[in-house]
């Protein structure tokens, strides 16, 4: 039930919006529904501590605790992040990038986007995680492009023809391991492609076809983690798109991906018997980091600097659930969460700071601190967690990671270390001017709600010093599943 | 080692049929030939899908064949002739250099495929297993198509011949997907062909053409 309301809310707020148009007061609406679906969220998640996991409409939708977790997050950011679109879209409005069209679609792609969120982090049927994954790229392709330069247009472009390729390719993978299955659990009531059927099957699948359909899930899935080296859309589509759909984007949609890659990973890791799966996850999340640590230095735009980073920290995700284990597993949810948490408060500031220094040019955007100390404080405060500065939970989490990888694969010590300190010195080196210095800008027109900002670093800030036990329970139980 | 029956025969020269088209559309300049190319796929493919469903008695696969002919054949080739029409390039040519290299490409492509398909053959169980190659030969020539091309509407047509090709492994390899999944990518398939539309309009109304070209400002400097 409680399901089916997170599910459902959105979904009536993605049509209640479409049908309103123009209405003043759209911006509210779009805050009250986020906060209902968080209200049913977080009632589901109080529900399944109570319950523990369970199996929904002939078991097709199901949670866990892996789920559960990025389900609760996934409303909470959805949440905060209408929060935050409210003064900052009447700001863009205002200065005319925007017209009453293009808000409507906004706001009822935004909803549309949170309800295919959720649907693909909830349902335990592959095919419905497929179809709610392209439900998520179609909503968010058109967001991308909201303010039809040249620029978003080709931003928008560029990640459909990519994602639309690189879903694709999942497909294939999806029906590969559909054939794999079928001989096993039969074609009744669909239950060869059934998560939890597969799951408790996998190790009587036929490895060579499970491994080959693995590989397609994971390079179809993993365009949209941002993996290397099919990355390329996500630095454009964050740079170019407005900055509510940034922070969504980085901080949740790649989460999802994230969680797609790892449902496909525990399957193959049972069907295949080796480390295989595992490896290559390791592989792709080191390359993924060191080539975007490097390409940090190089950046101009103060949001695709900080896409370049989103890739860096999926990068290490990738590589913390490569090496499994309930150690790794833990650091890396540990991870999503905090850089889902941080990443997004860091393109709130982003995206206030450009409208203050009216551009996204880094060398235009000047002494934040003087004209406006909120957003330069958050700025800074954001990239300093994001870096891994203790006592901010990132460094709990990239501490984990280091350490499991000390001890399992020392070989990747120094490749992890190298992108840490040349993503560490990139990014400071970019903000730091950023956000001291001299300037002549103008305060905003609308106070900022910067309220979200702080709320999220404040969270970050309490993982790193301390772990409500219920979490870390809850992280323990997830990691286990993962395997 | 026993005779094929007659309608396995057929369906594999209807899966002959499909890769060929797949190299006509490789080598095809008009634009409007294309879009007709992607119509005689979705035909071959919904015919391929019917026979299937005779001869292997699957009855979910009837419904299956016709939702393969109401969208691929009429509706989405349809929906892009009207958009040519509207944007009046219907009649276009698009310059291809290189198509015997294109050819040879995909060439091996195919032979590919065919070693992949392999494992994946000898596993599955269904009347048509030994089209799976052509599915994912495809599949593959869909992609080199959408990546030679710089046009948007031939890459949105490569797209759409990818997921023929998808459509194709699945009926082949297991029978089809269930229909709640095979209702949902039919789905995202239209919409996104809506959403494709609209891409093109505010393409040519930024760049004045729908050549893609122009799209080079957001390059790593």
């Amino acid at each position: 039930m409680e399901l089916l309301l997170v599910l459902a809310t959105p979904l009536t707020g993605a049509l209640l919006l479409a049908f309103l148009g123009a209405y003043r007061r759209a911006p509210e609406i779009n805050v009250i529904t986020s906060l209902a679906t968080l209200g049913f969220a977080v009632l589901l998640v109080l529900r399944v501590i109570r319950h523990g996991p369970m199996m929904v409409g002939d078991e097709q939708f199901f949670v866990d605790p892996f789920n559960v977790f990025l389900i609760a997050l996934t409303a909470f950011v959805g949440f905060t992040t209408a929060v935050f679109s409210r003064p900052y879209m009447r700001i863009e409005d205002e200065r005319g990038r925007l017209t009453p069209v293009r808000l409507r679609l906004y706001h009822s792609m935004y909803q549309l986007f949170m309800a295919s969120m959720l649907l693909a982090l909830s349902t335990n049927n592959m095919g419905l995680l497929w179809v709610a994954m392209e439900a998520a790229t179609l909503s968010t392709v058109l967001l991308v492009s909201l303010y039809r330069t040249r620029e978003s247009i080709e931003a928008a472009w560029k990640y459909f023809i990519l994602c639309g390729v690189g879903i694709a390719l999942a497909l294939f993978g999806t029906i590969l391991l559909y054939v794999a299955a079928e001989g096993v659990l039969g074609h009744e009531g669909m239950r060869a492609l059934l998560w939890t059927h597969l799951d408790a099957v996998k190790g009587q699948l036929e490895p060579t076809v499970v491994g080959l359909a693995f590989v397609f899930l994971l390079v179809g899935y993993g365009t949209k983690v941002g993996l290397a080296p099919l990355h390329n859309w996500l630095p454009d589509a964050h740079a170019e798109g407005p900055t509510p759909v940034s922070a969504v984007l980085s901080g949740l949609l790649l989460n999802v991906a994230m969680y797609a890659v790892v449902r496909c990973k525990v399957l193959a890791d049972g069907a295949m018997h080796s480390l295989l799966p595992g490896r290559m996850l390791m592989a792709m999340g080191l390359l993924t980091t060191l080539l975007a640590a490097f390409f940090l230095w190089r950046q101009r735009d103060i949001k695709r600097l900080f896409g370049y980073s989103s890739i860096e920290h999926m990068g290490i995700i990738t590589f913390a659930f490569g090496m499994g284990g309930p150690l790794a597993n833990f650091a890396a949810l540990l991870h999503m969460t905090v850089h889902s948490l941080t990443k997004s408060a860091i393109f709130f500031t982003a995206g206030h700071a450009s409208q203050v220094a009216g551009t996204q040019r880094i060398d235009g955007i000047r002494g934040l601190l003087a004209v406006s100390p909120t957003v330069g404080w958050g700025l800074m405060l954001g990239t300093l967690a994001i870096l891994g500065t203790p006592p901010f939970g990132v460094f709990a989490s990239e501490y984990l990671v280091l350490t499991t990888a000390m001890r399992e694969h020392p070989w990747a010590i120094p490749a992890l270390l190298i992108a840490l300190a040349v993503a560490f010195a990139g990014i400071f080196r970019h903000v730091q001017p950023m956000v001291f210095g001299d300037t002549n800008a103008k305060p905003l027109p609308h106070s900022p709600a910067l309220l979200p900002v702080f709320v999220h670093l404040a969270l970050v800030l309490m993982l790193g010093l301390y772990m409500p036990p219920a979490l870390a329970r809850w992280y323990r139980l997830a990691a286990h599943l993962i395997g | 080692m026993h005779m094929p029956s007659l309608a396995t025969q057929f369906l594999h020269v209807l899966a002959a049929g499909l890769l060929l088209i797949s190299f006509a559309m490789l080598a095809q300049r008009r634009i409007r030939r294309l879009i007709v190319l992607l119509a005689w796929q979705g035909a071959l493919l919904s015919a391929s899908t019917l026979l299937v469903a005779i001869t292997a008695h699957q009855a979910h696969l009837y419904y299956s064949a016709a939702l393969t002919l109401a969208l691929k054949v009429i509706v989405l080739p349809w929906i892009l002739m009207r958009l040519m029409k509207r944007l009046g390039i219907a009649g276009e040519v698009e310059p291809l250099v290189n198509v015997s290299t294109l050819m040879l490409v995909g060439l091996a492509l195919v032979i590919f495929a065919f070693g992949l398909a392999q494992p994946v053959s000898a596993l599955a169980t269904t009347v048509t297993r030994q089209a799976l190659g052509i599915a994912l030969a495809v599949i593959l020539l869909a992609f080199l198509m959408i990546i030679a091309r710089r046009k948007a509407v031939t890459q949105v047509i490569g797209i759409l011949a990818l997921e023929n090709g998808l459509f194709f492994a699945a009926t082949s390899a297991t029978y089809g997907m269930p229909m709640v999944v095979e209702l949902g990518i039919a789905l995202d398939l239209l919409v996104g062909v809506f959403v494709f539309g609209i891409f093109f309009f505010h393409i040519r109304e930024q760049f004045d053409s729908l050549d893609l070209h122009h799209f080079e400002s957001l390059k790593e400097e």
